[in-house]
């Protein structure tokens, strides 16, 4: 790759890779992010290429791997560019029949989307359910690049807006730009962003300063932010350089969890190829401002996540988090300014300043502008990754886009934001999804998990998770989160074991205040929000397991039962699957379960064909 | 000079100056555990904690880290600061009962009982011992390691090194073990618990070499019995 010294080299090789282009090409596009090459796309790829080849249709068809689409449950998926065909839950045989069909410029009906609720095939994409309602401007994006190579990222857009930004040369009019789209912090708290570039903007220049960004992810379920370090970690980059630009940074370090090892991969060759085409490095473009991004791997701790605890990760130390006052901006990673911001929030830069500010605040609502990539699992029929406009609601969302309760019990609650959030009740799923109307349900926005639940899952059990989650990762230095946090999950594991009682029930929501108020990070503070939330609107749940000692949804082990009723047929698939032998009975007999024997893992009820196995 | 108002005063301190020394020039009493002058402040007990601010945006901060600002609103002993004090004491009381310190405080608030299950631990990982052993004996040999339920203080890797100059420091201003119930009576002694304890970052064999500052003290009167 030849080193870019001016903005009209750029321009240059821009024109030079338009003039390349084959729009109407047939194209097979194959999503390859971690939850596509857990289910088989790299076989996919494997089969595509060997296909291409036999038939020697490498002029005629190009392969693109990119990272995930978000319609993780139908992956291994395939999309065919032009037309926009959508193939769910492809196998190599079905590789092969596309690939031949691709070339044709034919679709094959039988492998297309089936619709469950019309029986009807569907043959684009966006005529799915899942992708109508969804606005997508990032995720779309990571559809058209192969997030390993720099110049698909360049032909397709990219850098196009630093182009933009350098050639103004308007510092103040980047951060001005950064007001008016209204773009808010993407890591849950909601803080605009265009106000945390000023506040670093017009500290002193002296002694340098950090710009980070913060890929963690550490809620569970969650992994919007992996699928866009995978699929395009380009656009983080332009995003840093451009606000480097715009406040004076000079420094920029990626802080990304261990856990997330593709990421990491691409990150590092996107960083690479940046460096070797000149956009990052000293003197960007021969514009006369320098800025490097390096990267720093966490070592498997949520609380890393906090800004405070991930500078002082930064900085090598344990992951603590100091008291703010002094915020990060005037005093961050060795005491120089630093503006720490989520992945999502880095995405969406570069697309303020391709469109304008003023076109991206007109997607959402006044206050809350722009798109949510929300991750959308649970009990719904269609989990994966959903981008949508702000102010849409939840109902729609969940019943539109994720088509409705997966089992067969209705859908009671949705949780969001993770362990720091709370759960909203079927009955307010009318409200509009931004900052200030989940917050004041009980909830937050997060960092966008999405968990539906239906009439099965117990609501105490899910506090209890959730506290079991914070219990283990908060770092233990206020005594009110360590201690309170424990003695939390205590009360909720003996109310779940049917030990609670009333006066548990007042103990636990007086605790759960006092964490709340006196905890000095954000990790203390809305721990209490999955208990808070979940006596707001599930009290009787709670009530059922203190006085009847029942757990209406089935859930919790030591209070249910597992019997078969006169459903059974004897066919005896539950004996052999019973992984405690508890399970005794002739062939076409009614089968009985010991209960003594019975560890409720609920292999019978899985394998039954009958709906015979019965939990009361 | 910055001027703030704490439970309707106004008073006039020093760029610097943390809620908690202003509160104390003023005399309005405010509890604290971690806290100890000469060390920095770390704000770990959360029993120093002030309401700042009116309205909903009021909100609970620990007054020893917090520095001053202008024309900040604080109150030391309003409600919600009462509530949160009794139910951190009441923590206290459920992981550390054993120690006086915490039981003066308790009883000083008039918390009496505490509703969660009983614990005995010999730490309440205030802090106090690795800022003393960092920053007043200059040998930074004691320090933290994990986080949650397994959060610990010792010497790296718990082995002994000659850092760790036995000066007993850390026992000095441990507030778990910092008796002052000095009676060299057992019998008189208001709850044994002394004779219960081991501090928790050293071994028990050194305990005779070193500087105890805590002598006459019934668990060494027990022990040459």
């Amino acid at each position: 790759m030849e080193k870019l010294n001016s903005l009209s080299d750029f321009k240059d090789l821009k024109e030079r890779l338009d003039a390349g282009r084959e729009p109407d090409r047939p194209t097979i596009i194959i999503p390859a992010g971690t939850c596509g090459q857990a289910s088989g796309a790299n076989d996919l790829i494997r089969a595509a290429k060997r296909e291409i080849l036999a038939r020697e249709l490498s002029e005629k068809v190009r392969l693109v791997i990119t990272g995930c689409h978000g319609f993780c449950q139908m992956e291994p998926s395939v999309l065919v560019e032009p037309g926009r065909t959508f193939y769910p839950r492809v196998d190599t045989k079905g590789m092969a029949k596309i690939v031949e069909a691709a070339a044709q410029g034919k679709v094959v009906e039988e492998l297309l989307f089936l619709d469950p609720a019309t029986g009807k095939r569907i043959e684009k994409q966006d005529d799915m359910p899942f992708f109508k309602k969804q606005v997508r401007t990032i995720l779309a994006r990571s559809e058209r690049v192969d997030p390993i190579r720099l110049y698909h990222y360049i032909e397709s857009g990219g850098y196009g807006s630093l182009a933009k930004v350098l050639e103004k040369g308007d510092r103040a009019w980047v951060i001005e730009e950064m007001k008016a789209s209204g773009l808010r912090g993407r890591g849950g708290a909601g803080f605009p962003t265009g106000l945390k570039w000023e506040l670093l903007a017009k500290q002193a220049n002296g002694k340098g300063k950090f710009l980070v960004c913060n890929a963690d992810e550490g809620d569970p379920g969650a992994y919007m932010d992996r699928s866009v370090l995978e699929g395009n970690p380009h656009s983080i980059i332009e995003g840093m350089i451009i606000g480097a630009f715009g406040t004076g940074a000079t420094e920029g370090v990626v802080y990304v969890r261990t856990e997330y090892p593709l990421a990491i991969k691409h990150l590092r060759i996107a960083l690479r190829q940046a460096r070797e085409l000149g956009l990052l490095g000293e003197d960007i473009l021969g514009r006369g401002f320098s800025f490097d991004i390096h990267l720093v791997k966490g070592a498997g701790a949520f609380v890393c996540g906090e800004e405070t605890a991930l500078m002082r990760s930064i900085e090598g130390k344990m992951g603590e988090p100091r008291q703010r006052p002094p915020f990060p901006v005037e005093r961050g990673i060795q005491g120089k300014p630093t503006a720490i911001n989520n992945v999502e929030t880095w995405a969406n830069v570069s697309l303020i300043f391709a469109e304008g500010a003023k076109a991206f605040s007109k997607v959402g609502t006044p206050k809350n502008s722009g798109t949510k990539i929300f991750s959308l699992v649970g009990k719904v029929q269609n989990t994966g990754l959903v981008e949508v406009p702000m102010g849409i609601t939840i109902g729609e969302i969940v019943q539109e886009i994720g088509a409705g309760p997966s089992g067969k019990t209705p859908i009671k609650a949705v949780q969001t934001g993770g362990p720091s959030g709370g759960c909203i009740p079927a009955t307010k799923f009318d409200l509009p999804i931004d900052y200030e109307s989940l917050a004041k349900a009980g909830s937050i926005m997060g960092s966008g998990g999405m968990i539906v639940m239906d009439e099965r899952t117990c609501m105490v059990d899910v506090a209890k998770y959730f506290m079991n989650f914070l219990k283990d990762e908060s770092c233990g230095k206020c005594f009110t989160c360590r201690k309170g946090t424990q003695r939390m999950w205590e009360i909720l594991d003996d109310i779940s074991r049917g030990q609670g009682t009333p006066a548990h029930l007042d103990l636990l929501e007086e605790l759960a205040l006092v964490v709340k108020d006196t905890t000095m990070c954000g990790l203390g503070q809305t721990a209490p929000n999955p208990v808070l939330s979940t006596l707001q609107y599930f009290r009787e749940e709670y009530l059922e397991h203190i006085k009847n000692k029942r757990c209406p949804a089935g859930v919790c082990k030591d209070l249910i039962l597992y019997s078969i009723s006169q459903k059974c047929t004897g066919c005896m698939a539950c004996i052999k699957s019973c992984p405690s032998e508890a399970i005794t009975g002739k062939a076409k007999e009614v089968h009985v379960i010991d209960a003594k024997k019975c560890i409720k893992c609920g292999a019978c009820m899985a394998v039954c064909k009958y709906d015979a196995v019965v939990v009361t | 000079m910055i001027k703030l108002t704490i439970n309707g005063l106004e008073v006039s301190v020093e760029k610097g100056t943390t809620l908690l020394e202003a509160a104390q020039f003023l005399g309005f009493p405010i509890p604290t555990l971690c806290h100890m002058e000469g060390l920095s402040p770390y704000g770990a007990c959360r029993l120093c904690v002030v309401e700042i601010g009116e309205g909903p945006r009021a909100k609970l901060v620990s007054s020893c880290t917090y520095p001053v600002e202008e024309g900040l609103k604080v109150r030391t002993s309003s409600s919600r600061v009462v509530r949160a004090r009794k139910m951190v004491l009441e923590l206290l009381l459920a992981t550390c009962p054993q120690s006086k310190v915490i039981q003066d405080l308790a009883s000083a608030h008039e918390v009496r009982k505490q509703r969660f299950r009983q614990e005995h631990e010999d730490c309440i990982l205030c802090g106090l011992c690795v800022r003393m052993c960092e920053q007043q004996m200059m040998a930074k040999a004691i320090g933290f390691r994990g986080r949650g339920k397994n959060r610990s203080l010792g010497t790296p890797f718990d082995i002994k090194f000659e850092e760790c100059r036995l000066c007993g420091g850390c026992m000095y201003v441990c507030p778990a073990c910092q008796l002052r119930c000095t009676y060299t009576d057992p019998e008189k002694a208001i709850c044994g618990g002394c004779a219960n304890l081991s501090p928790p970052c050293l071994e028990k064999e050194k305990f005779d070499d070193i500087m105890c500052y805590l002598a006459p003290c019934v668990a060494c009167e027990i022990k040459k019995d």
